[in-house]
């Protein structure tokens, strides 16, 4: 007896977002769950950004410091080093230099940086925020200045600061990735914010917040197979922007990416454990609906890619 | 597929003798439907009912366990395709492969490394759940010599017995069949000699096919053989494959009520690179397999992948939590600080995860929430003066400290006053709202 495919085609699609001048990044567009190519159409790959930061990376842990060694005392350096040596299809830059509890630099330091960076780069850029609500508005708004035209993307807008940072989108022509904090409605009332403001809602990409694995992976997961079935089930078109996953700052608090051998004997090898507990965080997440993921170690993203292709 | 309350009435005696504890018969079927009464409770069903309603209410994915006893795995009976549309509820069996072209010292250590896999996480058992010994040498003897070293080595291990030569199985089937273990498999060429070795031996069957096409006349056949417990495997080996057949499959099961392929899904996820090799198993984890099958279980991996499985198949509907007790982190004197926070898993790891981090050796109080956060705890009555104080009573752990200094979560402030009252003698102190304070919080006592 013949087997009768069981495909699903949906109404809906999710919105294609590019990136970058020279060397543009595309990502979104499908019309389908995550790579479902047996039924719809996936026009564009995921899309994984290296993540550098502002200031040297002293907090981020010895296994993966130990990767941007010489190169991550300054973010030009360090963001050249992601392009030439590491092939990075786009950066993101974390402004964490800008919180008050660490460095605490200035607005204006923050859009020097973004300027050089950009200036030294031709992969697109995402430019986030230190994560503080009132500081990310002033150095966001400053950061923007500085990519004015530059078709990079700025974040993290939240409920709580997105108008000054939509608004400084707006202005310097730039996209927009906004967050919201692990709930579906709450991920939908945001973009609806956003967009009664004017702001296009084919430029917004949305974080639905992310967590690592064993640390909240199941919610994030849920949450964004959620928001991806309502963006093709329901044609949702507050629904359809592309997600993000920020992987890399998550799976590196995770105690399993920290722990040596010694300290967690049931977890082996502390640097395999580590890059795998990258990995498979982006590569769940990937299968539950992110087109854009923010990573740190080059072997995890290697592997992450080559699950892509295999996939695509 | 299901049948409606109306459709099951039909085929009951409508005497409505009230024997089976429902006063009508139409209410007893309305039960029947929402999988709410059990058609035993009705003493004069006929048989003909009995054989239409069984078949109708069984689960569209075959439940089909693997092994026997306390490590046995059962695979099969999800019913959604999304885990937020209900919870899945077997998780996929972690398997590793060993060929029997390896030495008996080479399969000993295997075995070992599977039967030391066991760690705890969050109150639950997880390990490596089975070997998958293949006939790579096409050698009966040599196939018989290797499961025999398994068998004796981890009698307990359930075992996946990978050859196609009915001859082969016949032989490693007859050592461990009281295991039950799973018979892989059956394909095109050796359909019936292979249901015969399953079915004398009553273990189940994998079976083998290119496409799915193949694979539903395959099982259909084996079906019409005898053999009711199988295993599937359409041939899919990348994750584009991989995704789509198992995609299709569970669809194709759930929502079409296409019985040919209401079975359990195997994967082999084998790969020279560890690292694909875990996310292609992965994959197989989030999108419906029941059994993956690795290349090599170093602890890394293993463990990257039981927290995925966990992460997968926890119920969506029901928090992890963590057992009430008084936990030390790092090697904490007497005098080193207490705090409490709820039974929430994942308040528990991330407040746990900083306090690590700060290198600062604490006891931290987890108090039964019922698995709410700190907050909705509070609002929801289970993280109170009353509660964290009976619980640091009973716990004991005043003999253990010098001090009476209580520090709990600055977004339960308000309770200060009230632990006071009720813990007499004893100091209570706030400490910050976000788990990410602790460091600079402790450390700053430390100082």
């Amino acid at each position: 007896m013949a087997f009768t495919a069981p495909n699903e085609t949906f109404a809906g699609k999710v919105f294609a977002v590019d990136a970058g001048l020279d060397k543009k990044i595309t990502f979104g567009g499908e019309n389908v769950l995550p790579f479902h190519l047996f039924e719809g159409d996936v026009p564009n790959r995921p899309v994984v950004a290296y993540e550098i930061q502002d200031v040297p990376p002293a907090d981020w842990p010895e296994t993966i410091k130990k990767v941007y060694e010489g190169v991550s005392s300054d973010p030009v350096t360090w963001a050249k080093f992601c392009q030439d040596k590491l092939n990075a299809r786009a950066i993101a830059i974390r402004l964490v230099g800008t919180h008050p509890d660490r460095e605490n630099r200035s607005p204006e330091d923050a859009a020097k940086t973004v300027k050089d960076v950009l200036a030294a780069i031709t992969v697109p850029l995402i430019i986030l925020g230190s994560n503080h609500i009132e500081k990310d508005a002033a150095v966001l708004v400053a950061a923007a200045e500085a990519a004015k035209d530059k078709n990079c993307f700025l974040g993290k807008a939240q409920e709580e600061n997105y108008k000054t940072i939509v608004a400084a989108c707006m202005a310097n022509n730039l996209k927009l990735i906004a967050m919201s904090q692990l709930d579906i409605n709450l991920s939908k009332q945001l973009n609806i914010l956003i967009t009664q403001m004017g702001y296009n809602k084919e430029n917004l990409v949305t974080d639905p917040m992310c967590s690592a694995l064993g640390y909240g992976l199941d919610y994030t997961y849920s949450v964004m197979e959620r928001i991806r079935l309502a963006a093709l089930t329901q044609n949702d078109v507050t629904m359809q922007m592309p997600m993000l996953a920020d992987v890399g700052i998550n799976s590196w608090k995770a105690k399993e990416s920290i722990a040596t051998e010694a300290e967690l004997p049931i977890g082996g090898t502390l640097e395999q454990r580590a890059i795998a507990w990258e990995a498979v965080t982006a590569c769940a997440l990937m299968i539950a609906g992110s087109e854009l993921l923010i990573m740190r170690h080059p072997e995890a993203i290697n592997a992450v890619e080559k699950f892509i292709d295999e996939l695509m | 597929m299901a049948l409606s309350g109306v459709e099951i009435f039909k085929l009951l005696p409508k005497t409505n003798c009230k024997k089976c504890g429902h006063p009508t018969c139409l209410a007893f079927a309305m039960k029947l439907a929402q999988r709410q009464a059990s058609l035993d409770l009705c003493p004069d069903v006929s048989e003909e009912a009995k054989k239409v309603l069984g078949e109708a209410s069984a689960p569209p994915i075959r439940p089909v366990v693997l092994g026997a006893g306390d490590k046995a795995v059962k695979m099969g009976e999800e019913t959604v395709m999304f885990r937020h549309d209900k919870t899945f509820v077997n998780p996929c069996a972690i398997a590793v492969e060993v060929k029997d072209t390896m030495s008996a010292d080479e399969l000993n250590a295997v075995a070992d490394q599977v039967l030391n896999s066991e760690i705890d996480r969050v109150g639950q058992k997880i390990r490596i759940d089975a070997i998958c010994v293949s006939n790579a040498s096409g050698d009966t003897a040599k196939f018989e010599a290797a499961v025999k070293t398994l068998a004796a080595k981890a009698p307990s291990v359930p075992l996946i017995l990978s050859t196609t030569d009915p001859a082969a199985a016949e032989a490693a089937a007859k050592l461990v069949a009281a295991n039950k273990p799973l018979i892989y498999g059956a394909n095109d060429a050796n359909a019936d000699a292979m249901a015969n070795v399953a079915k004398n031996h009553k273990v189940s069957l994998g079976v083998i096919a290119k496409g799915l096409d193949g694979l539903t006349a395959l099982t259909d056949k084996i079906k019409g053989l005898g053999v009711e417990d199988m295993v599937l495997d359409s041939g899919a080996r990348t994750a584009k494959e991989i995704l789509r057949d198992n995609t299709y499959i569970r669809r194709a099961a759930l929502k079409k009520g296409n019985k040919s392929v209401g079975y359990p899904i195997i994967t082999f996820a084998q790969r020279d690179n560890s690292m694909l090799e875990i996310l292609i198993a992965s994959l197989g984890i989030a999108k419906y397999s029941s059994i993956v099958v690795l290349s090599s279980i170093d602890r890394w991996k293993s463990l990257a992948l039981f927290v995925l499985r966990q992460n997968i198949y926890t119920n969506p509907q029901v928090p992890l939590q963590v057992k009430q007790d008084i936990y030390k982190i790092g090697t904490p004197s007497n005098d080193a600080p207490l705090l409490i926070t709820s039974n929430f898993s994942l308040t528990y790891f991330i407040v746990s995860g900083e306090i690590e981090g700060s290198k600062v050796p604490v006891r931290l109080a987890v108090l039964d929430t019922e698995g709410l956060s700190v907050l909705t705890g509070w609002a929801a009555g289970k993280f109170t003066a009353s509660k964290i104080a009976q619980f640091i009573q009973e716990s004991g752990v005043e003999k253990e400290i010098s001090h009476k200094e209580l520090i709990i979560p600055g977004y339960v402030a308000i309770l200060s006053g009230s632990i006071e009252d009720k813990l007499p003698g004893w100091k209570i102190t706030v400490g910050p709202r976000e788990a990410n304070g602790l460091p600079a919080f402790l450390k700053a006592r430390t100082n």
